[in-house]
Order: C-alpha cells, then structure tokens, then sequence
C-alpha cells in the first residue's frame, strides 16, 4: 500500500473562504468603514499633509508593536517599553550634550533599548519569572533611573539633523517615520510568517514545553523576542525623541498600554498563539485614523479613550456574538 | 455591514457631541490646557468664552489631552492644525517637546501664545503670565497692611530657605515697605513647605511676639497651616494669616477669620486675557514684540518685555465676598 493515494488536505478551507472570514478582513473593512466616516464629518479630513501629520499618532507606537505581537504569540509580554523609551532617550541626551555625532546618538538610543530589553530576557528566561511581574518591574525601573537623572529638568541641544528621524521627509508627503514603519512591518511580516523563527514562535505559544521536546530552543527565542522588543524600543525613542527636540523622564508615559491595545486589536491572542502582523499594521491605521478623526471634531481626549475602549470590546466581541447568533 | 453602520453612527454621535463646525466667518481660537478635566483650566476656559461673547465674531474650542503629556498635547496641536484654526492660546505640559509643533502652526499662519506655563520661545509669540514678581511682592504685603491702617507687626512665614520663588517674592516684598509705614517685618521663619513643621513655626511665632498682628505666608501649603495654628491658639480676628494660597483650601480659613483676605492668580481672568490677546494677534490689531503692549479688554493691558513675555495683573484677592464662586473650582 503506497502512501500517496492517501489525501490529507493541508487546510481545511479554500484560501478566498479563509481570506473573506479572516480577522485581517474584518478590521480592514472597519478602517475603511472609519476613513469613510471622517471624510464625510470633517471637511479638514481628505488633506494630503493632514493626513501625513495624523501617521505621527501611531507610527511610533506600531513600530513597538511588530515585535510586542511576536512576543504576545509567543506567551510572553513586555510592559516595560514606555519607559524603556524613557530611558535611551535620556541616555541620548546626555551623549547629545558632548557633541557628538547624530550616529553615536542614534546608536546610543539603540544600544541601550536592547540593552534594557535583554535585561528583562535575562530575568524570565534565565531566571524563569513571569514576564508580566519583571517588566512591571522595570516599567518604574528603567524611568525611575530617568527621573534620577533628569529630575525636573530637560536635555535639549540634539544636533539639527538629528530633526530628520521624526520631522523629516522622504519624498512629499510621506514622512520619514512612516517610510521606516512600512519597512520594518514588511521585515517583521517575513519573520513572523516566512521563517522558522517565525514558526517556532507560535509553536512555543500553542505550547511551550512541546515546543522544547522538539528541539525548539524556547529560552533563545524568547530571550531575542525581549530583545527586539528592547531594540524597538529604542528605534520609537530615536523617532520621538527627534520629533519632540528634547528629553524629560515623562516622555512617553503611558504608551505601553496603546501599544498592546494596537497587537490585541490587530487580531494577536493575549494568550498567545496566534496573531498575524498585517493585522497588526491595519489595527495601527484604525487607531490613528480614530484618534486623528476625533481630534478634527474637537471631541475631548476622555471621549476618545471611550471610543477606543469600545472599540476594541467591539472588535473582538463582534465575531463571538456572530457566532452565537448564528446559533 | 453592521460594523460600517456602528462606526458611521459613533462618529455622527461624536459630531452631535461637540457641535457641528461653526459659520465660516468666525474667528476660532483655540484654548489648549494640560489636560481636561482640572478646575483650574474649566475656569479659563469660562473666561475664554466671555472673551468671545465680547468680541462677537469668535468661536473658541477648549481642547487637551487626557493626562498632562507632552505627546498628548502634539496631537491636539496636530488636528488644529489641520483644521486651520486661526489662534492657538497653550499652557504647556513641556516648555521644549510642543516647540517644534508649535512652530509649524505658525509656519501655516496660525497665531500662537502661551499663557501660565509658557513655551520656549521658538515655538509661540508671547508669553503671559499671570502676575509678575514686583505685583506678588507688592501684594503680599498690601494684603496685611490693609487690614493694619494704625501699622503694627508682621511676621513671614515662608517655604524652604532655598526656594527661589519665595525668596524673590520676599526681596519684591523689602524693596517696597517703604510704601507701608509703621508695618515692621519682625521675622522670617522657614516651614519647608510641609504641613507639620510650618504649623509649628506659626505656633512658636505667635509665643515669641505677643502682639503679631498679621503672618504672611507667600505659599499654599504654608498659609493653611499658619490659618490652622492661629485658629487653634483661639486668636483668630486677632492675628490675620494672609499670603497666597488656593480658595478650596482657604475657605475653612476666612470662615473662621483666622484669614480675612488672601490672593492667587485669577484662572478666570487668565482664560479672559489668553483669548484677547490671541484676537487682537491674529487680527493684526496688535503685533508679539518686545515693548509693545496688547490690549486685553476689561484687563487693560500688558506690557512684553525682551523675551516677549508680560504680567497680567496683581494677583487677584479673595475674601469672604467672592471666596464660595471660587471654592469649587480649584
């Protein structure tokens, strides 16, 4: 009896069926359904620069997001990186203050968000804590050192091309910042989806200790996962940092909960296991498109918090009611 | 599709919310605070709109972020921009961080002022503080002498020996006694600004000078405690504790007449100031330069010096008269 008479399908429905029920549709309908909406309640919406300065609302936190996603897949979480932010932009301003190249200066920012980032690996892989308690941990940590060193005060005097990263345009309209979260979405699509790094990310997710079994090194993934988050990090520090013109220890406070808020939205399980970028990128241009909307309304910042409160409850009750209706 | 239909209809629920854009021909100023929800900026935010009922012609959109960050503010910035908005009247959460944003709305033509906490100067035309440190000076002991018209002996009581505010408010303060005969500071006692240790200055200053007829107290927390020690001494109506301290906090205070009158910046006003002088800028009534002076309606006048920034008025005094309108707000 030969094997190959035998037909195992290796999914389960045709990819147009999985494509049309998929969450990554749904959530694009729901951006589209919002790009519609603002077009018809302001008059200010359909406005090339405006719409370039609205990208500034959530490119920053979307380029944190594409490595929060993978490590949410993965079971794990990283609440740290608000104040990561903090702190390699304060250690940006303090190099920035002894002349240096606008290099050293992104480097800087960089190698100390990776830096924190393997901090917190290296206190749940090796040590074996629970992510969600160590990087609450860290949150007060890393931008209690911040708070330390600035105090009240503030480092300005960054160099003037520095300017570039998060004030710089590549061509038009298009900014420098969106330019970079475009590429690294397309680098983290790859690697989420196209590797096997990416494969043993949702097996250690689905379940961890058969991922070990089957020679999946779990505590090197997770320990780069952190890392990347860290380095990440440290890229959305160098772009707001650059945007802003200046460092005070309360720089991005409160960013870390918008941040998962994007991964969740975008379709990621919370529990791990599943999640997809593309649906994170459509998650991002949802929550600007909803903040940027609100904004030209002139709805206040509370109302807003409600409105993404909501929709985030609705997005995710939507298919569950659906089914439950269809029952 | 319902989720379609779900947003169309939040998003023409939050257009029913704020209002639906105002008539082409008026002037919009916007009142940027450093978050929403403070009594202190709901006040200015009254005083913007008796601004506008004044001029007429202005609509004013009070706006801000949810918690005082920086970042939340550059949003705001961004989609007033984006609407055009002809005036941005800011306090700011970060004098440097909303520079560069401020500095493009400018580029794009919209007049910008700070106004209580100001921007660097890159980033708006003119600054306006609510007073200045002669006027706080001069009022600190104005307040106590005019309650002392046979003259008679005061007392500081201050924050920390460092505190640079105070200090400077005392040395205004010295350089005009001149101008109040027959009121002698005797003392300068430091509280630190805590509760405890300021009570127990108050206390040992009403034992060490019998006949104190008045305790300035240039600090919030330490006019409170001073108002707290006299009362319980039982010498309130005897020695009146005066200074600069928050009316939700001094209500107890004139209640008991331990205080009969304090001062502090007026928010009102602040809000009623910050919205004429963003009109007469962006109308070209008046220009943001160094020695010109902006008119402010019934404010009068202020006066920018070399950075551009000007004072107000007099911290605006409050007593039994007026003290419940304000109790309430902060």
């Amino acid at each position: 009896m030969s094997h190959t008479d035998r037909i195992i399908p290796d999914r389960l429905q045709s990819p147009l069926q999985k494509n049309l029920k998929s969450w990554e549709t749904l959530l694009l309908a729901v951006a589209i359904g919002i790009f519609i909406a603002n077009s018809f309640a302001s008059p200010y919406f359909l406005n090339a620069w405006n719409l370039s300065d609205a990208t500034f609302n959530f490119t920053e936190k979307a380029m944190i997001a594409f490595a929060m996603a993978l490590l949410i897949i993965a079971g794990e979480i990283d609440l740290s990186v608000a104040s990561i932010i903090a702190l390699a932009s304060t250690a940006m301003g303090a190099v920035a203050q002894f002349d240096v190249s606008t290099l050293t200066i992104v480097l800087t920012g960089l190698a100390v968000g990776t830096a924190c980032g393997a901090f917190n690996a290296v206190l749940v892989t090796v040590m074996g804590l629970p992510s969600i308690v160590v990087t609450i941990g860290t949150m007060s940590l890393f931008r209690g050192i911040s708070y330390i060193v600035l105090g009240d005060q503030a480092y300005r005097g960054y160099p003037r091309d520095f300017a570039f990263f998060g004030q710089g345009y590549v061509w038009w309209v298009i900014s420098f910042e969106f330019v970079l979260f475009l590429v690294l979405a397309v680098i983290y699509g790859i690697l989420l989806h196209k590797t096997n790094f990416g494969r043993a990310v949702y097996a250690i997710g689905n379940n961890a200790t058969g991922a070990l079994f089957s020679g999946i090194r779990v505590g090197r993934v997770k320990f780069i996962l952190f890392m990347l988050t860290g380095l990440m990090s440290g890229v959305a520090a160098v772009c707001l940092t650059s945007r802003l013109g200046s460092t005070r220890p309360s720089i991005g406070l409160g960013m870390e909960l918008e941040v998962v808020t994007m991964v969740v939205l975008g379709g990621v399980n919370i529990l791990g296991g599943s999640g997809s970028i593309p649906g994170v990128v459509i998650a991002a241009f949802v929550m600007g498109l909803v903040t940027f909307g609100l904004g030209l309304l002139n709805v206040p910042g509370i109302v807003m918090s409600i409105f993404i409160g909501a929709l985030l409850i609705g997005v995710i009750a939507l298919p569950r009611l659906w089914a439950m209706w269809r029952k | 599709m319902s989720v379609m239909k779900k947003i169309l209809s939040t998003a023409a629920i939050a257009a029913a919310f704020t209002g639906s854009a105002a008539q082409a021909e008026d002037m919009r100023i916007a009142l940027v605070v450093k978050a929403l929800g403070i009594g202190f900026f709901e006040a200015a935010a009254k005083g913007a709109e008796e601004a506008a009922a004044e001029l007429g012609d202005v609509e004013i959109i009070y706006t801000g972020p949810t918690d005082t960050t920086a970042e939340g503010q550059i949003e705001v910035i961004n989609s007033l921009i984006a609407q055009g908005v002809d005036a941005i009247a800011i306090s700011a959460n970060d004098p440097d961080a909303v520079a560069p944003a401020l500095a493009r709305a400018m580029q794009r033509g919209i007049t910008v002022i700070s106004w209580d906490s100001g921007v660097a100067e890159e980033g708006r035309q003119m600054h306006l503080n609510p007073s200045s440190n002669p006027l706080i000076g001069n009022m600190i002991i104005k307040l106590a002498a005019d309650h002392l018209p046979e003259g008679g002996q005061v007392a500081v009581l201050s924050a920390s020996a460092t505190a640079t505010n105070q200090n400077i408010w005392i040395e205004e303060m010295n350089k005009v006694m001149g101008n109040y005969p027959g009121i002698e500071v005797v003392a300068t006692v430091y509280g630190d600004d805590l509760a405890d240790k300021s009570y127990r200055e108050a206390q040992g200053l009403m034992q060490s000078y019998p006949d104190l007829d008045a305790i300035i107290a240039p600090t919030s927390v330490g006019i409170v405690a001073a108002a707290q020690a006299v009362a319980d001494a039982g010498k309130a109506g005897e020695i009146n504790v005066t200074g600069l301290g928050l009316p939700s906090e001094m209500a107890g205070a004139i209640e008991s007449g331990a205080s009969q009158s304090f001062a502090i910046w007026n928010p009102i006003d602040l809000g009623y100031s910050a919205t004429m002088i963003a009109h007469a800028l962006a109308t070209g009534e008046a220009t943001a330069e160094p020695g010109a002076s902006i008119p402010m309606g019934r404010m009068g006048e202020v006066t920018l010096d070399d950075t551009n920034s000007g004072a107000m008025a007099d911290p605006f005094v409050y007593d039994a008269s007026n003290i419940a309108d304000f109790v309430n707000i902060f």
